[in-house]
């Protein structure tokens, strides 16, 4: 069987959640391997392997991490190469995005973004894609090359599946293109507890209905009684409520969490296209006529202020 | 420095986007217009620009009707203009596009930066400006909200999931912007009226010294199977909040097992 090459997710080797369900995924299409770049992959290494990878592609060199993108496209291109697998999944992140759309052209093989599902079709692998902001389904293949394929965060739920995670070193003489953009600083951003949002699994979003900067406190209050990654909406961002890392929509990021809750948003289209593809909406918000509630699964008709600091004692109260 | 900027005519941000059953491709009946996010990069080149000198290009593939996006560009203050714009490209996806653009880009003589918006609001792959780069041999600066050029250097801040990084290349080079770069300007009544009368070269696919076969639907290396409209959700239970609506709500969290 194929190998599938799945790029890990990870912060000095502390695993994404999201590849774990690339590994999961990339077994209805073939054998999966995980490819590590950078340093950490003894502290990643057992969990690939509980979550399927029968081999661990470890490319381990310092200056891999210096550069834009590219270095890691050139490590998946001689992998391609050298092994021919079935497909490359990478998350459907800016960061993974690109570094397939260079893969693409170094492989001549074509790219499929947002995928929500994989299958396989006589050997073909068939993509589920979501476009348009989750409004339209399509099933996608590549035709030529390589099928590369940017999978959506929380697409499927991780399994475990054990495998054996030989770990096989790659070595990789970068190419001078590749040192072009040089990265001089780092700077992470104080964010405290809260998981990231495109990678969040329980989503709470405030929109212009929460009214200022200070009352997204209670925006922030609930979702770290859930657990949750906080959102925006742009009306939130471009008021300079929230910093715009938070915004959900159309020209901010695309959130599939298994839970969304919209706080005071209208449920604008562009908002809509960010979150549409949440397997379960929840919306609070004073209008009944807000285009927000067509979407939910529950809908609270109400004043936030009240709805949710009592939602968010209550949630206190069951977990004890 | 000579800037080249790509733009992009999209379907109204504001109208529910679908596919054209026949072709499979993007319906563009609608409403169009210049893409958002190529606003920010059209303002960042012209800020530089104004600051350092030089001449702004617009570079946009589509068909006839995108010179409306094209004019837009040109109204806030970019000096001329070259569309791509061909039959065969209809139906190109992101290689393709790619390539077109490449080839146009080769020939404006002695350009020192590409400039795009991070993505397109109609297929949002965010993967043509990569692609672009790596075709072009030039260093890739992408998801930036601020560029420094100073002589031959650039120095920009590339926007992260938890930050931000520093990165440096030296020009000629390929940038890609995100909101918050910059407030793009409005085109002024004079600016309407210059841009009538500033240059637009139009390329078909030959002039860029490409064969048919490897833009459009036939280039593609992507092939879709089947689309469908995904099925409306169902409406769910709207509650009043009668003073207990919060606890109704975790009632409703518990029964999906959230709480």
């Amino acid at each position: 069987m194929a190998q599938v090459l799945v790029l890990v997710e990870h912060t000095d080797g502390a695993v994404k959640k999201v590849t774990l369900e690339l590994l999961t995924m990339a077994k209805a299409v073939g054998e999966p391997a995980a490819v590590f770049v950078g340093s950490g992959v003894d502290a990643a290494a057992d969990k690939l392997a509980e979550y399927g990878a029968e081999t661990i592609y470890v490319a381990d060199a310092a200056e891999l991490n210096d550069f834009v993108v590219a270095p890691v496209a050139e490590v998946l291109a001689k992998l391609v190469a050298e092994q021919s697998p079935a497909a490359v999944l990478v998350a459907a992140t800016a960061n993974g995005k690109e570094i397939l759309g260079r893969l693409a052209i170094k492989t001549n093989s074509g790219v499929l973004t947002d995928a929500t599902g994989l299958s396989g079709d006589g050997g073909a692998v068939v993509a589920e894609q979501s476009i348009f902001g989750g409004a339209t389904i399509v099933h996608s293949k590549v035709t030529t090359g390589t099928p590369l394929i940017a999978v959506l965060p929380n697409a499927t739920p991780p399994v475990a599946a054990a495998a054996a995670g030989n770990r096989v070193a790659v070595s990789v003489e970068l190419s001078a293109a590749a040192k072009a953009a040089k990265i001089t600083d780092r700077v992470v951003e104080e964010k405290g507890e809260r998981p990231e949002l495109t990678e969040a699994a329980i989503v709470v979003s405030g929109g212009r209905g929460v009214g200022s900067a200070e009352n997204m406190g209670v925006v922030e209050r609930l979702a770290d009684s859930l657990g949750a990654a906080v959102g925006a909406s742009r009306a939130v961002v471009d008021a300079g409520w929230y910093p715009h890392q938070s915004q959900v929509g159309q020209t901010g990021k695309t959130v599939s969490p298994q839970l969304y809750i919209a706080c005071g948003i209208s449920g604008a289209i562009q908002h809509r296209a960010g979150m549409q593809t949440s397997k379960t909406i929840v919306a609070v918000n004073k209008d009944r006529e807000a285009p927000i509630f067509d979407l939910a699964d529950y809908g609270v008709v109400g004043d936030l202020h009240k709805v949710l600091p009592q939602a968010t004692e209550e949630i206190l109260k069951r977990k004890g | 420095m000579n800037i080249v900027v790509c733009v992009k005519q999209v379907p109204d941000t504001w109208a529910e986007k679908k596919l054209d059953p026949a072709s499979q491709t993007l319906d563009r009946s609608g409403d169009n217009i210049l893409n958002e996010m190529d606003e920010f990069a059209i303002e960042a080149a012209l800020q530089l620009t104004e600051a350092h000198g030089g001449t702004v290009t617009v570079l946009s593939m589509g068909p006839a009707s995108a010179t409306d996006a094209i004019r837009k560009a040109l109204s806030m203050g970019a000096d001329s203009a070259v569309h791509v714009q061909d039959d065969a490209l209809a139906g190109s996806d992101a290689p393709g596009t790619s390539l077109a653009l490449a080839k146009a880009v080769q020939r404006i003589e002695g350009f020192d930066l590409v400039i795009a918006g991070c993505e397109s609001s109609d297929s949002r792959t965010s993967v043509v400006p990569a692609m672009l780069a790596e075709r072009l041999e030039l260093p890739q600066l992408t998801f930036v909200n601020k560029i420094d050029v100073d002589g031959s250097a650039l120095q920009v801040r590339r926007m992260t999931d938890d930050g931000y990084q520093v990165v440096a290349a030296s020009l000629p080079a390929v940038v890609s912007v995100v909101e918050k770069m910059n407030e793009p300007r409005y085109p002024s009544f004079k600016g309407i009226m210059a841009a009538k009368k500033k240059p637009v070269d139009v390329l078909s696919v030959a002039d860029l010294g490409l064969d048919a076969g490897s833009i459009g639907s036939a280039g593609a290396w992507t092939a879709v199977a089947d689309a469908a409209n995904r099925p409306p959700r169902s409406a769910g239970t709207v509650v009043e909040d009668d003073g207990n609506g919060g606890i109704a709500l975790v009632d409703f969290l518990a029964t999906g097992k959230f709480v």
